[in-house]
């Protein structure tokens, strides 16, 4: 076990295709989608004087 | 190989062509994050979604009182493809004031009457189903959604007779939707 | 380690075989697959290319081929054959390959597989025959509140679904593939694209659902209407980010042909990933480019979601577009083609069709559809651009000159290794991704200037809008002219892959017909170049160009929006 070369941490996170998975599931859900969506919940009502 | 799997570690940071490379991109991208914000403070064309919920029953009956108030004249359409909009009220908006523009299958209600240099808060919806507005030849574009009254803030700054295409798809009569805004 | 259920290739019991050209393992299982699919998505290929022709001839209003209400349904049909089915199709079968040859793998499983691949096609099916019945004439967007009958949607959700039980047996492939040892280390960087590309699928056909579901029980009279600009925000989560899916598809072939083709490997394995990374975080975002006009979003929520998260993803494409070329460069310097600085390009295999369609794809999409597709892309300057032609002329140059080209020439590889026959014809394959990546090209001028001039796109009759003139005109005459030289171009390859599957010679136990792969010359010493990092001159001479392109194309149309009215 202890023969084996040390991994860079940014190479063990890209070999994590999970975490991958589950960060590129969120950010876009938050960001465009539910960000998006709860601006076109806050519209305001018109005037229309 | 990029078709097997990679056995020993692989890390290695940038070095060389490809640094130079990646710095180029990351200015020119730094550059184009910029630029938005940039023109959405100081450019005079921007797109801000300004825009209110309204029922089109509701928005209908602002547009007719819209029209009564302020009509000045009839637009005859010389575009005999369009039997839909033939005569249109022509309607001037008191200048620096809001004008009522509704998109409907297949026409554009009423035509308008601008003046150069004024600023006008320019309503648009629709009433039964996604329209585009598409100023043309200046080739303005934008989204007019039945349930949402979207307000333009727009200062014509040329003359002329301006007509506005449909470009979002709206049935058989689609390609026949057109209506006028006059800048004197 | 051995279990009769073991997922490892190399196991006893396992249905597998050795590849005769590369040598490497092959599963039967997904084999199959990838052959059902690869089979389901040309025939695809060819319905909507059938309804490009016909919508290329009505376009070139001088010749106006259909009525008016099948130029509308033929178009419906077109975009949900072509960016829908065609391309879903052939993607399935890439992941079937990318997880189990490089891996050294077995599928997941073949009941996953099926029930995947007959929803996809029931689905498939029930979309194409409700739209060309005239029930579905609502373009491939179908936007509330235009109405289609239940089927269209119904169909469209049964696709999806069928495609997320694909990507789930992708990754659970890639789960048991690690449990069983079938490999170790780090999967290559094919799988690791291909692994991003199913991980935006999932994204896609998560947002499919969610915009779907409602609207099919709203077109049964079940719940009420959706709202239209929630409608289409959460639709262009499954239309644009099916696009990316196909972006990132198309980055893992360009990585597996350069491979095959002229020995190319990662230049930096880190940058590569890196960059497939950017695009698994970021590259989603900018489905916000679909609503930059319009009404109920904002400035700022418009604005850092159309930047990709301040171009990030967009680095990532420029970092593709570098690694690709340097990786083929290097190789060819290796192999002691080292005169001048591009004595490497002159010497490449231009007659071996998986190539030329590599580079024209590179070429196109780099070019001419990132260039376009940011600039537009930007929210002030979508004002002059949102649904005129020049909306189509940019994602003809990406998901066609772009990712069908790369996924053509793919196909001349796919076919000899996994349906192992030889291409009859060669000749007219070897010349088949020139008039396909021409007409496309010329196709898309067409759309591109004839949309600056303000004409629209789905319209059909522009004199009926008594706006535009001689020129206008003219380019949607090259826009015809374009899409006839391309519609041959897509008849040749449908004919080849048909032809070929029925009369190509049959390969068993050797080697598949060499396209032509570039000798090593005399002077070669593979592996020299591997810690050389400037050893990629030509390759960084082309980006630079490219850079300059970009720069020019992107501020001339800044400047082209300062002379319209302002607007806020």
């Amino acid at each position: 076990m202890n023969n084996e070369p040390k991994i860079h941490p940014w190479q063990k996170l890209l070999d994590n295709t999970w975490l991958l998975l589950v960060l590129g599931v969120l950010i876009p859900v938050l960001s465009y989608s539910v960000w998006g969506w709860i601006e076109l919940l806050f519209t305001k009502p018109a005037l229309l004087p | 190989m990029s078709l097997r799997p990679l056995t020993a570690p692989w890390f290695h940071a940038p070095a060389g062509h490809e640094k130079i490379w990646l710095g180029c991109a990351i200015l020119w991208c730094f550059v184009m994050s910029l630029m938005m914000p940039y023109w959405h403070f100081r450019g005079k064309q921007n797109s801000t979604g300004e825009a209110y919920k309204v029922a089109p029953a509701d928005f209908h009956v602002r547009v007719e009182k819209f029209v009564e108030s302020n009509r000045v004249g009839t637009f005859k359409n010389a575009n005999m493809a369009n039997p839909l909009a033939q005569d249109l009220p022509l309607v001037e908006p008191p200048a620096g004031g809001d004008a009522y523009l509704l998109g409907r299958m297949w026409q554009w209600y009423p035509a308008l009457r601008l003046r150069l240099g004024e600023t006008y808060r320019v309503h648009l919806s629709a009433l039964d189903l996604q329209h585009g507005f598409s100023l043309q030849p200046l080739n303005m574009n934008f989204q007019v959604v039945p349930g949402y009254d979207h307000v333009l803030t727009l200062t014509p700054t040329s003359k002329g007779e301006f007509t506005i295409v449909c470009n979002e798809f709206c049935g058989i009569g689609h390609s026949n939707m057109t209506g006028k805004i006059i800048v004197e | 380690m051995s279990n009769p259920v073991s997922h490892n290739l190399a196991a006893p019991g396992v249905p597998g075989r050795v590849c005769g050209t590369t040598g490497l393992g092959v599963c039967l299982d997904a084999q199959r697959f990838i052959k059902l699919n690869a089979v389901a998505g040309i025939v695809f290929l060819l319905l909507g290319g059938i309804g490009a022709l016909l919508l290329a001839l009505t376009r070139w209003q001088t010749v106006h081929l259909l009525p008016v209400d099948w130029f509308y349904r033929i178009l419906t049909f077109h975009g949900i054959n072509m960016l829908i089915l065609w391309i879903l199709f052939f993607e399935v079968a890439i992941l079937y390959f990318a997880c189990t040859t490089p891996l050294n793998a077995r599928l997941f499983s073949r009941k996953v597989a099926w029930t995947s691949f007959v929803m996809m096609l029931t689905g498939a099916v029930m979309v194409d025959y409700i739209i060309l019945a005239g029930q579905a004439d609502v373009m491939m967007t179908s936007y509330l509140p235009l109405l289609a009958h239940p089927l269209f949607y119904l169909g469209i959700i049964l696709v999806a679904v069928g495609t997320l039980t694909g990507v789930f047996n992708y990754f659970a492939t890639l789960y048991v593939a690690r449990r069983d040892k079938s490999y170790t280390g780090s999967v290559p960087i094919v799988t690791f694209g291909a692994t991003a590309a199913a991980i935006i699928a999932v994204v896609t056909l998560l947002h499919g659902a969610v915009v779907m579901i409602p609207t099919f029980t709203y077109s049964m009279g079940w719940t009420a209407e959706p709202d239209p600009v929630w409608y289409r925000l959460i639709w262009w989560g499954l239309g644009h980010q099916s696009q990316q899916v196909n972006v990132c598809a198309m980055v893992t072939v360009w990585y597996l042909l350069s491979n095959i083709v002229v020995g190319a490997r990662p230049i930096n394995e880190t940058v590569c990933r890196s960059a497939f990374v950017l695009y698994i975080l970021f590259i989603n975002l900018a489905s916000a480019h679909h609503l930059l006009v319009d009404p109920g979003v904002g400035a700022t929520w418009k604005i850092w979601n159309t930047s990709y998260a301040m171009y990030l993803a967009v680095l990532a494409s420029m970092v593709h577009g570098f690694t690709v070329p340097a990786g083929v460069e290097v190789a060819m310097r290796e192999k002691g083609y080292t005169g001048g600085i591009f004595g490497w390009v002159i010497a490449l295999p231009w007659r071996n069709p998986a190539f030329s369609a590599t580079a024209l794809s590179v070429v196109i999409f780099g070019f001419l559809g990132g260039i376009t597709g940011v600039t537009l892309g930007t929210q002030q300057i979508n004002i002059i651009a949102h649904n005129t032609l020049r909306i189509p002329g940019h994602f003809h140059v990406t998901v066609v000159g772009g990712t069908t080209l790369a996924f053509m020439g793919l196909a001349y590889y796919v076919i000899p290794l996994i349906f192992q026959r030889d291409f009859i014809f060669r000749g007219f394959a070897r010349l088949q991704p020139w008039l396909f990546g021409i007409g496309i090209t010329m196709l898309a001028f067409g759309m591109s200037f004839a949309g600056s001039m303000g004409v629209s796109r789905r319209s059909w009759d522009i004199d009926a809008q008594g706006v535009y003139g001689p020129a206008a005109h003219l380019w949607l005459g090259v826009l015809g002219m374009g899409g006839i030289l391309a519609f041959t171009g897509l008849l040749v390859f449908v004919l080849l892959c048909v032809g070929t599957l029925f009369f190509g010679a049959k390969i068993k136990d050797r080697a598949m017909f060499d396209w032509g792969m570039p000798p090593a010359l005399a002077g070669s010493r593979p592996g020299s170049l591997a810690n050389d990092h400037y050893a990629t001159k030509g390759t960084m001479v082309l980006t630079l160009v490219f850079l300059a392109c970009f720069v020019v194309y992107y501020f001339a149309n800044w400047k082209a929006l300062a002379d319209v009215w302002p607007v806020r």
